[in-house]
């Protein structure tokens, strides 16, 4: 790897209201070269890329294309694709309406000399671009005739074609399946000859090491460093992601746990969710907090909406308390005393517009229908118990929900689910953005409900977390379920099973 | 892998067959119920298929705008009242002040131009529903017609504007001519209008296909997003469209003046759900980013079959011309449920 | 400037205001016109019924206040309008007239010439405006067809169905017990006392029953209703039911005011009445949080200024182009581009400050 640099930042550094997303990051771009980025969500990887392209204003650092010495500042992703920098996202960004040629040229067809469309030219060189590229389809048909990963690969052709020197790939491979990755990589190493430098942004280990030469890891907004791939073996590189020096790991014993009911709360066989989740088995004892692990984007999340019908389930069935459930819709789920707290708590959790005294009713009130309104009186009972157990800090019951802090927006809705007094309860990510007291408060909350006899699926990206809290972990990767992990429970066994693979 | 599915590809091809189907087994029907036998009453002649397009000229041309503005996700209800002003502009002009025509068609299309700046400055520029945009726009053009002048005007000043409405381009050829009762031999006739709305058609067919602004209305209703990342101005061509549209329904409006001769407050109503109804018969989704001006066309065609059938049926006529709005309405209805099928079979299959 | 900020962040603050300002407007006018300046506010006792300019306004703004409530809903749970409520008023007003006097006959003067009692026509009437809300709100919910398109369906359907039923002819119901519900109760005007009245209903199902708050979590975040456990495809479909229900009622008071089926000219326009209502009542069109009492009192704002546009001598016809200005200027002012604009203004100037600070 001793080609030429073509694109370096140097000490990017921006900040959003009240968050540090990036401090002082550096990173290098090598012509010819597929570079990794990686770091867990809320890493900064985005933001750096959207810091790249022109997205996000940056407020300190330099980005180099190339040689020059002057630095560039992209203002507008079409800015960036001026300076060469172009990107393919996980959702396509073409019009699936327009056919292959046009999405390959449009805004920039070729024209007469009346400025109307020369559209034979068009198609004979989209053809002769496909040809280039190796992609076998029709280019007169519209897009949306083709497979995600055949946009995906026409998309990288408007991209190369646009003359681009560095090619970034967000999260290419999330929709695909393997004979598809394939084809991308091989057009990917393709690229890569013809000297481009690729920046390959991923949650999937296995495709890191199917296809980079060089990897960054970023954790918390700040560079953990740059390797090459054969210096990095994935151990490690789950380690320098999650912050964890590894030949430091204290081997944290989890705490006695007190008797595990026999009985089973669920019983869940062969459920299955469209491509996000493989066909699993889960069985939960009451009294049993079972933890849900692996890297974001493993599936965790999408495992435990399986279960509570927030994303129907295709295949399987699911027992709960010993007899068939059929769940078509959340309610159902709560009918049978499940809960969920979901972990994107903006788009799913609260209802901004409404007060935290309804917020905190809601499932209860939905659970009881929409006719047999809960008494004033007594909604303000129970908000003002839960704002006190909970110690949320909110000016009155009824201010909006949207002018609590993160925190005690993620109180409201824990609160939401304990007046539900669930049998089962989902806690996806419950500790993101909380301050440790409050932390450690949810942690004793959830070991509390176990004692009481209830369930509890427990997800968090911690690990430590994980391990005080969980009688068992169960742990995925690229959505299955590879493994139990009931006995020796420890950091270092624990991240074993997560990076998985080649550590023979 | 080979990402071919042959099969998913056909569905907006199957919407418009189903569509021309329709036209065909409407005329027929028609033809053979009012052309023959016990109700012959002359639908079988040829005059009476140019009668379709002689009376739905103004149509034909509002709704090839209509189709633009679909296409780019929006919609225009604001057609129908636009109409009526421009008919009120024209009457009153003509009739009351003696203005000549050579000014107030200009003026007119002027008057489209502007509105249609409005409405998509409104709709590009600051992102406002277009429903709502144009509803008002529909109660401001309708209120205006009011506030020049709440009485029917007829035109009767002779000038260039009535001679050329008068004018009968016979069919070359003396193609389709019967000789009537009297004896005199009749050859079929188009008018103006007629020829100007195929020439619109024409127009807006090549602007769509061949020019960057027409792909960029593809592009907007494909994914307005994509499309602003692909480099298009997405507000500018929104902007465009809409003038395009009111452009559109101003010489509609002339041309439904020429073939109705007066003002009134109450013109054209209902006519934004006939344009809106036969661009969605004709194929064009109303999630935008698929249609065409000739699918459009055909469903203007398919409303004028119907007007016709109803003119023809002395139990309907006396209904007055409400039966026409229930059945557009149904076809419509109709329609956009089979969009929905079709979508949905779509998203299954992928 | 405190205080001025605090009082335009109510929400009652912009309806309220509207009527203040056309109360300022009539009073100035008749003053101009050498009439008593407080004419407006007169009030007395002619025939045995109340006589005035507001009441007059409380009379005829009925059906648009009616509408109002049904609307507000509509757009709190799925973001977008009912354009058919108007259509649907006239259906329903038809369809009574046609059941109580049969197929094809245009008179009755006689109770005995009645083919059904008053009261199933009315309740049909009712129900056939509920069976079109059903019909709206399938689509909108379940559909997902955007509001208004689904809603053009009947806009243009209704109206003309009306139209035959009534066999393109007005239906006349001369009968003092049809006329009741447009004319007066005791001393006061019968519509005023059903708008009061479907109001009040309203309040109290929304007071009774958890639905003001299901609607208002549908519209403002359907996942989270989702995952919280309601159905927000059945709360949409029962938010068009109400609407169109509400549609029947003034659908038949209007009808019961000219005492006949005018299919052609029974609430023409009122859907523009209805919107600008729910706009001006402080309602975001963009759906979510509502307050039925703003959308109740932007009614009769835009029947006051209705009334007062007709008093400097605007024709009715005309009226609709100064309600679509102001229905634009209203959601010009609600648009994300222009708010996102104020919103970058003020934080420039409270940075200037802050850096004057600073220096």
């Amino acid at each position: 790897m001793s080609n030429e640099v073509i694109l370096s930042m140097r000490g990017i550094s921006m900040t959003f209201p009240g968050v540090r997303a990036l401090s002082d990051v550096d990173f290098t771009l090598r012509s010819g070269e597929i570079h990794a980025l990686m770091g867990e969500n809320g890493a900064g990887k985005s933001t750096l890329i959207k810091c790249l392209t022109g997205v996000n204003d940056f407020e300190k650092g330099e980005i180099f294309m190339g040689p020059e010495r002057r630095p560039i500042r992209n203002h507008s992703t079409l800015e960036a694709q001026k300076n060469g920098i172009s990107t393919v996202y996980q959702e396509v960004n073409l019009c699936p309406n327009l056919s292959v040629a046009e999405n390959l040229f449009i805004g920039r067809e070729p024209l007469t000399a009346l400025h109307t469309i020369k559209r034979q030219a068009m198609v004979k060189r989209a053809r002769e671009l496909m040809k280039k590229l190796d992609i076998n389809v029709d280019v007169t048909q519209t897009l949306d005739h083709y497979s995600i990963a055949l946009q995906q690969m026409i998309a990288i052709a408007r991209a190369v074609d646009m003359e681009c020197k560095v090619l970034i790939l967000d999260e290419p491979t999330s929709s695909l399946d393997d004979n598809e990755v394939e084809k991308l990589f091989s057009m990917m190493r393709t690229l890569r000859d013809e000297g481009i430098g690729i920046i390959f942004v991923t949650h999937f280990l296995e495709q890191v090491y199917a296809v980079c030469d060089r990897i960054t890891v970023l954790r918390n907004g700040q560079l953990v460093g740059e390797f090459e791939i054969s210096d990095l073996p994935r151990l490690k590189l789950v380690a320098a992601m999650m912050g964890k020096d590894f030949n430091d790991l204290a081997s944290i014993r989890t705490k006695e746990k007190t008797e595990i009911s026999p009985e089973l709360e669920i019983e869940a066989r062969g459920l299955s969710h469209e491509r996000k989740i493989k066909p699993f088995d889960l069985d939960i004892h009451k009294g049993e907090v079972v933890g849900l692990t692996g890297l974001l984007g493993s599936g965790r999340s999408e495992l435990a909406r399986t279960i509570y019908g927030a994303d129907r389930a295709q295949t399987g069935t699911l027992k709960v308390d010993g007899k068939p459930a059929k769940i078509k819709a959340p309610i159902d789920a709560m009918r049978l005393g499940m809960g969920l707290l979901p972990d994107d708590r903006k788009a799913e959790g609260i209802v901004e517009d409404l007060s935290v005294r309804e917020n905190i009713i809601l499932a209860m009130q939905s659970l009881a229908g929409v006719v047999k309104r809960i008494p004033m009186d007594k909604q303000m009972e129970i908000t003002k118990k839960f704002i006190e157990l909970l110690e949320i800090k909110t000016p009155s019951t009824e201010t909006l929900v949207k002018q609590l802090s993160g925190g005690n927006q993620q109180k409201v809705i824990i609160a939401r689910w304990l007046a539900t007094n669930p049998d089962f309860l989902i806690l996806d990510e419950p500790t993101r953005g909380i301050d440790v007291g409050t932390k450690t408060e949810i942690q004793k909350l959830v070991i509390q409900l176990a004692e009481e006899g209830k369930s509890v699926i427990f997800i968090s990206s911690e690990i430590e977390e994980m391990l005080r809290a969980c009688n068992r972990l169960a742990v995925l990767r690229d959505g299955e379920k590879v493994g139990e992990l009931t006995e020796n429970l420890t950091q270092e066994s624990v991240m074993k099973v997560i990076a998985g693979g080649e550590q023979k | 892998m080979n990402g071919m599915k042959k099969k998913s590809l056909n569905s907006h091809t199957i919407l418009l067959m189903i569509t021309v189907g329709l036209f065909i087994l409407l005329y027929a029907f028609g033809y053979f119920m009012y052309g023959f036998g016990d109700n012959a009453k002359g639908f079988e002649k040829m005059q009476t298929f140019l009668d379709i397009f002689r009376t739905n000229a103004a149509l034909i041309c509002i709704a090839c705008g209509m189709t633009c503005v679909m296409l780019t996700g929006g919609i225009d209800i604001s057609v129908g009242s636009l109409v009526a002003l421009d008919c009120m502009i024209l009457s009153v002009g003509m009739e009351n002040n003696g203005i000549s025509p050579s000014l107030l068609v200009p003026f007119v299309l002027i008057i489209g131009i502007v509105f249609g700046a409005v409405q998509g400055y409104l709709i590009g520029y600051l992102q406002i529903q277009p429903f709502i945009v144009t509803m008002a726009g529909m109660f401001f053009a309708r209120g205006m017609t009011a506030m020049i002048c709440t009485d029917q005007v007829n035109i009767t000043a002779q000038n260039w504007f009535k001679e050329l409405a008068a004018v009968k381009i016979s069919m070359p050829f003396e193609l389709g001519a019967v000789v009537n009762k009297r004896g005199v031999k009749m050859v079929p006739y188009v008018n103006i209008p007629v020829i100007v709305s195929l020439v619109v058609v024409i127009a807006v067919f090549l602007m769509l296909r061949y020019t960057r602004t027409g792909r960029s209305m593809y592009a907007v209703g494909g994914n307005q997003q994509s499309a602003a990342l692909m480099g298009l101005n997405t507000k500018r061509t929104k902007m465009i469209t809409y003038i395009l549209s009111s452009f559109l329904c101003s010489i509609g409006g002339i041309c439904y003046c020429m073939n109705t001769m007066c003002g009134t407050t109450t013109q054209a109503l209902g006519l934004e759900m006939k344009a809106i109804s036969s661009a969605v018969i004709g194929g064009t989704l109303l999630t935008g980013g698929v249609g065409n001006v000739f699918g459009s066309f055909v469903g203007v065609l398919i409303n004028g079959t119907i007007n016709s059938i109803v003119s023809f049926n002395a139990d309907l006529t006396r209904l007055g011309g409400t039966v026409p709005n229930v059945v557009s309405a149904f076809l419509l209805y109709v329609f956009i449920m089979l969009q929905a099928v079709f979508a949905k079979l779509r998203a299954r299959k992928q | 400037m405190n205080w001025l900020k605090r009082i335009v962040k109510k929400p009652l603050f912009l309806p309220l205001f509207s009527v203040f300002l056309v109360l300022i407007i009539n009073v100035v006018y008749d003053a101009v016109q050498g009439n008593f300046a407080l004419e407006f506010f007169r009030i007395e006792l002619k025939e045995g019924a109340l006589y005035g300019r507001i009441i007059d306004i409380l009379n005829r703004g009925s059906e648009a206040a009616i509408l109002a409530i049904g609307m507000t809903l509509a757009v709190s749970s799925s973001a977008g309008t009912d354009i058919s409520v108007g259509s649907v008023m006239s259906l329903s007003g038809s369809l009574c007239c046609m059941l109580l006097a049969g197929f094809g006959v245009t008179h009755v003067r006689e109770v005995s010439d009645l083919r059904m009692p008053i009261f199933v026509g009315v309740i049909a009437g009712i129900g056939v405006a509920g069976l079109c809300g059903l019909f709206n709100g399938f689509l909108v919910a379940k559909m997902k067809i955007q509001p208004m398109v689904a809603t053009l369906i009947f806009f243009t359907a209704g109206r003309a169905i009306g139209l035959l039923l009534t066999n393109n002819k007005m239906v006349y119901i001369h009968l003092e017990q049809f006329k009741v519900f447009g004319g007066k109760l005791w001393i006061f005007p019968t519509p005023t006392v059903i708008a009061a009245l479907c109001v009040a209903v309203m309040a109290v199902i929304l007071r009774i029953t958890s639905l003001g708050t299901y609607i208002q979590s549908v519209g403002i975040n359907p996942r989270a209703s989702r995952i919280a456990g309601i159905n927000s495809v059945a709360i949409i479909m029962l938010c068009y039911i109400i609407c169109g229900l509400f549609a029947g009622v003034a659908g038949i008071v209007a009808t019961s005011r000219i005492y006949s089926a005018d299919s052609n000219n029974i609430g023409l326009n009122l859907e523009l009445d209805a919107i600008l209502a729910v706009a001006l009542g402080g309602n975001s069109l963009g759906g979510g949080r509502f307050n039925l009492a703003g959308s109740i009192i932007g009614a009769y704002t835009i029947q006051a200024i209705t009334t007062t546009m007709y008093a400097l001598g605007v024709a009715k016809a005309q009226a609709p182009v100064y309600k679509a200005i102001i229905v634009l200027l209203i959601v010009v002012v609600q648009s994300p581009v222009v708010k996102a604009y104020f919103a970058r203004r003020r934080a420039q100037k409270e940075g200037a400050l802050a850096f004057a600070g600073r220096g």
